[in-house]
């Protein structure tokens, strides 16, 4: 932050090496449905990773989200949230297909 | 395309002589509303110094004002209940099924969204800031757009008495039955776009609360020398912000079942209508938090000053508030066990409902040890805690029995259930709002309530109370399902009857807090608050005037303890005049956010009635209005020195000829030693 | 410039720097709410999943090619907004301009084809009426969608306020506000392809 309350931003460096990151953790799945070859759960689980590695480098490189230059509320905040939807999202699977085994609904 | 939607002149309430009662009395109340404004040559100064003030504290009256009478309307909904089924025993009653089912419905919707969400909105608008040293909330112009964005969602559910119909879905609309299959008309959507409209205002005011804690704190008020309210607010924040959006999943997707034909919760075609009530329990359990938190926050700051003493056990209430904030996302499905859920999941779920009791439990031994060996004073604000204390943990009893699934099989849905949640909700989040109501109005408006009426109040809400939902409970282990509008079984009478007393006793508890208002405006110069400090007090809000300047505090105060006003008294640094003063920006009042919120509520209605020009033309107006906004560079006015020095002159000629405050201690007295551990001023 | 940064620190008004950061906090706590109900839909989308009615299933109507070329288009707008960030940073006004109309541009080639792919379905039976799966589908794809559709209004907006009263304050909050926006709808366009499109047509 500087005088103004804004990040003072000045090199392009972590957006172009953002994008080239994401473009390589985006054809990396993209290519493994496009052409098969491993098992489908191999397959999600390997999607499920290079999803999650995309989202950490945008969050790194375009959102300039780190343990030193984000306010500390930002990060507990954001923390907090994923905790939350892990919870709901997590319990909502659970009880869903827990109804549709038991109940068919 | 229609003009008109689907709105036409089948679709005034003339087919029902009661349905056209309520039509009337709810034009009728609007037009005398509109006639004493009139009366009274108020238009001017109810435009330009409420309507459109960004004004914390204004804000917080109006929702108040929302609040109260919207307890009217929900409350004539539960007097009709009480009435029909005291007497639809082996008869039909005077209230048509049909009939029977908007108002059970409208009569929860109202009270949650509309009585309960706006009464916390508006104490915590008004006290928070000042509590926290601030001069107003972090987003002024967001706050006022949720106060109309409320008030639309109010007016929505209002207008359905008058033009169409409101729910027969419960105010908790589930689907299929109020999917566009089973109940096809309007009222579904009148209950969906109300919540949802209002749902909006709440998630912003969490925003805003939120914002203002972390970053408006006074200097040297650190988070643990928070006052226990601020505290709860905190977690309530939270609460809102996280909780509502599951709320506005299930509500926008019912509505595009409804009103695009989707299949998100339709008996064919592939919808899942148990995700609907796992969306709406989502947010149902931390909504009830949201209600409640508040509420505990204002017994916290009532108990301590009118037992004269510090607040017992302060790192635990706050830790239990966060214990319960956190917990409250673990057991929605309690809400649910009977629904088919397999004897692992319930049980995790029963599990977390009986260990949520245990920070509620930690609470009320805290508040009891704030109270043993107190010095205490019986006002009416006290007796709303006292009374709270006793029925709230009965309630609390009667959830932990809930809590259980194979005994919730045995009372989900009968009166049992209805009874528990009414021994929450009303000693719970009514007293303690009404508490905070009787123990904020002389800092609202210069004047103390009438106490009498006060205590009298209290008595008929409080035997009232038991007199209407003990036998509930009796009722709901006999095997009387909820909402049934009439029935067959001669022992249910009865009962039935003895709660309709209750109900009639809440009423003149009513009328009671109806006769204080008017006995108090009346008799307002004998009970003066002349020094803003009339409870002899320990927080910050009690330093400002009463009623409050409008920048609250002309010089922010510098914190050094919790019970931060307490400590400067006792240092002697509370009345401090300072040298000199500066200038004070303040927002300056602007049309807009009645315009969003009027605009809303025209969009409401026009998505309800398939009015689709109009919706779109609204939608893109209230677009308009935000951008207009945002171009406006000068959104701000500057209170000079002067005028800052001129009011506080004023301010220090009234301390100077206040009374003696009835509660301060004689000089002289050292009190009795505290018991509480923790030393003075700690963290 | 200042070293200080685009914002001449001495036309700063007293308060307003701090102003500019808790709409900032303000604004991320609202993305947080947001991201709550793009986490439900998506949990909505994979119970529903099944739930086709007897009527298309994902890999009948999901293009492997469509999606790629949406997630780079979506993918190159969140670095174009980046570089004006830099040049807003730098108070090159005209430079802002420019990679906020090329954003733009990216982002309306992203809605047009979202908007042809739903377009095609429905004329091919396959609607968000015909099934629960599909109600889902449109839902969760429909809302992302609709919240790029805000943002490139929003550039709009920037772009007039920015020719009206150049790179000031309160102009800058409100594109690094658009920034948080942006970049986080291109986080929820990872999610919407790793767990609609490329499973769907596993």
């Amino acid at each position: 932050m500087d005088a103004s309350g804004l990040p003072n931003e000045r090199s392009a460096a972590p957006y172009l090496f953002g994008l080239a990151l994401a473009l390589i953790l985006t054809a990396v799945p993209f290519g493994l449905v496009y052409f098969g070859g491993l098992e489908p759960t191999t397959t999600l689980i390997v999607i499920a990773f290079f999803a999650v590695a995309q989202i950490l480098v945008h969050l790194r490189f375009f959102l300039h989200i780190d343990f030193h230059s984000t306010p500390t509320e930002n990060l507990v905040v954001m923390a907090f949230a994923i905790v939350l939807m892990c919870i709901m999202v997590g319990g909502s699977l659970w009880i869903m297909f827990d109804l549709d085994w038991r109940m068919m609904v | 395309m229609d003009f008109f939607g689907r709105l036409t002149l089948d679709s005034l309430p003339f087919y029902s002589a009661i349905a056209a009662s309520g039509a009337g009395v709810t034009v009728l109340g609007g037009l005398s509303v509109v006639a004493l404004v009139t009366y009274l040559g108020a238009w001017k100064t109810l435009f330009g110094e409420w309507l459109t003030s960004l004004d914390h504290k204004k804000i917080g009256i109006m929702y108040v004002v929302v609040a109260l009478v919207m307890l009217i309307r929900g409350f004539i909904d539960a007097a009709m209940m009480r009435s029909q089924q005291a007497i639809a025993y082996n008869n039909d009653g005077y209230l048509p099924p049909d009939h029977f089912d908007q108002i059970f419905s409208s009569h929860g919707t109202i009270m949650i969204f509309f009585m309960a969400m706006p009464f916390l909105s508006g104490i915590i608008n008004f006290v928070m800031p000042q509590q926290i040293g601030s001069r107003d909330v972090a987003f002024p112009f967001m706050n006022a757009v949720s106060l109309w964005l409320t008030a639309a969602g109010a007016g929505l559910v209002l207008i359905s008495l008058v033009i169409g119909k409101f729910s027969t879905a419960g105010w908790t609309g589930y689907p299929p039955y109020s999917g566009p299959e089973y109940t096809p008309g309007v009222g579904v959507d009148y209950w969906l776009w109300a919540v949802l409209i209002s749902g909006i205002g709440s998630t912003m005011s969490g925003i805003n609360f939120l914002v203002t804690i972390l970053k408006r704190r006074a200097p040297g008020m650190t988070m643990f020398r928070l006052p226990l309210f601020t505290w709860t607010v905190f977690v309530a924040a939270v609460l809102m912000i996280f909780a509502f959006p599951a709320l506005t999943v299930a509500c926008v997707m019912l509505a595009l079942d409804r009103t695009l034909d989707f299949h998100f919760f339709t008996n064919a075609g592939g919808g899942n209508m148990m995700n609907y009530i796992n969306l709406f329990w989502l947010w149902g359990h931390p909504e009830v938090y949201i209600l409640i938190l508040p509420a505990f926050g204002v017994f916290s700051e009532v108990v301590a000053v009118f037992s004269q003493k510090r607040l017992f056990g302060y790192i635990s209430l706050v830790l239990a508030t966060m214990a319960i904030g956190i917990l409250s996302f673990t057991v929605w499905l309690h809400h649910f066990f009977t629904m088919g859920s397999s004897e692992t999941v319930n049980s995790f779920f029963g599990i977390m409902t009986t260990i949520i009791a245990v920070p509620t439990g930690v609470k009320v031994f805290d508040w009891l040890l704030t109270m043993f060996r107190g010095r205490l004073i019986f006002k009416p604000p006290m007796l709303f805690t006292i009374g709270f204390l006793v029925t709230f943990v009965i309630g609390g009893l009667s959830g932990v029995l809930l809590a259980m699934p194979p005994v919730d099989y045995l009372m989900h849905n009968t009166t049992f259930l209805i009874a528990h949640f009414h021994n929450m909700i009303i000693p719970g989040v009514l007293f303690g709002y009404l508490a905070g109501y009787m123990f904020w109005f002389p800092k609202a408006f210069g004047f103390k309530l009438n106490e009498w009426w006060g205590a009298a109040s209290f008595w008929c809400w409080i035997i009232g109370f038991y007199l209407a939902f003990m036998p509930l409970y009796v009722l709901g282990l006999m095997g009387m399902p909820r909402r049934m509008e009439h029935y067959d079984i001669a022992s249910w009478q009865p009962h039935l009857i003895v709660a309709a007393i209750g109900a009639f006793i809440i009423f003149v508890g009513i009328i009671c807090l109806g006769v204080q208002l008017y006995v108090s405006i009346r008799d307002r110069k004998s009970a003066m608050d002349v020094s803003g400090d009339p409870w002899n007090a320990r927080s910050l809000e009690w330093l400002t005037a009463s009623p409050p300047a409008p920048y609250n505090f002309a010089v922010l105060p510098k914190v050094q303890a919790i019970d931060a006003f307490w400590d400067m008294k006792a240092r002697g640094v509370a009345y401090q005049k300072p040298a000199e003063y500066e200038p004070i920006t303040l927002p300056k009042n602007t049309l807009i956010p009645l315009l969003v919120g009027g605009t809303a509520f025209v969009f409401g209605f026009a998505m309800v009635w398939w009015i689709w020009w109009l919706a779109i033309a609204t939608l893109a107006f209230i677009g308009a209005l935000i951008v207009l906004r945002s171009f406006d560079d000068d959104p701000d006015f500057t209170m000079p020195a002067s005028t800052v020095q001129a009011i506080e002159d004023r301010r220090y000629e009234q301390l100077a000829k206040a009374p003696k405050n009835e509660m301060a201690d004689d000089p002289g007295y050292a009190g009795d030693p505290s018991p509480d551990p923790l030393p003075e001023g700690a963290r | 410039m200042s070293m200080a940064g685009a914002a001449d620190a001495t036309l700063v008004r007293p308060g307003e720097a701090a102003e500019t950061e808790e709409k900032a906090f303000g604004f991320w706590i609202y993305l947080m709410s947001d991201a709550i109900i793009f986490a439900l839909l998506f949990m909505t989308y994979l119970v529903m999943f099944g739930n086709t009615a007897g009527g298309p299933e994902a890999k009948d109507v999901f293009s492997l090619e469509r999606a790629a070329a949406e997630t780079f288009l979506l993918l190159v707008s969140s670095t174009t907004f980046g570089m004006a960030s830099i040049a807003a940073a730098r108070a090159d006004r005209e430079r802002v301009v420019m990679w906020l109309v090329v954003t733009a541009a990216l982002g309306l080639g992203f809605l047009f084809l979202e908007f042809d792919e739903f377009r095609g379905m429905i004329a091919e039976g396959a609607g968000p009426q015909r099934s629960g799966f599909l109600s889902a589908f449109f839902t969760l794809v429909g809302t992302h969608g609709l919240h790029v559709s805000i943002g490139l209004l929003w550039i709009f907006v920037m772009l007039g306020q920015i020719w009206m009263k150049g790179l000031t304050l309160p102009v800058l909050s409100r594109l690094y506000r658009l920034g948080l926006f942006w970049h986080f709808l291109d986080i929820i366009w990872v999610a919407i392809f790793s767990i609609v499109y490329l499973p769907g047509l596993l």
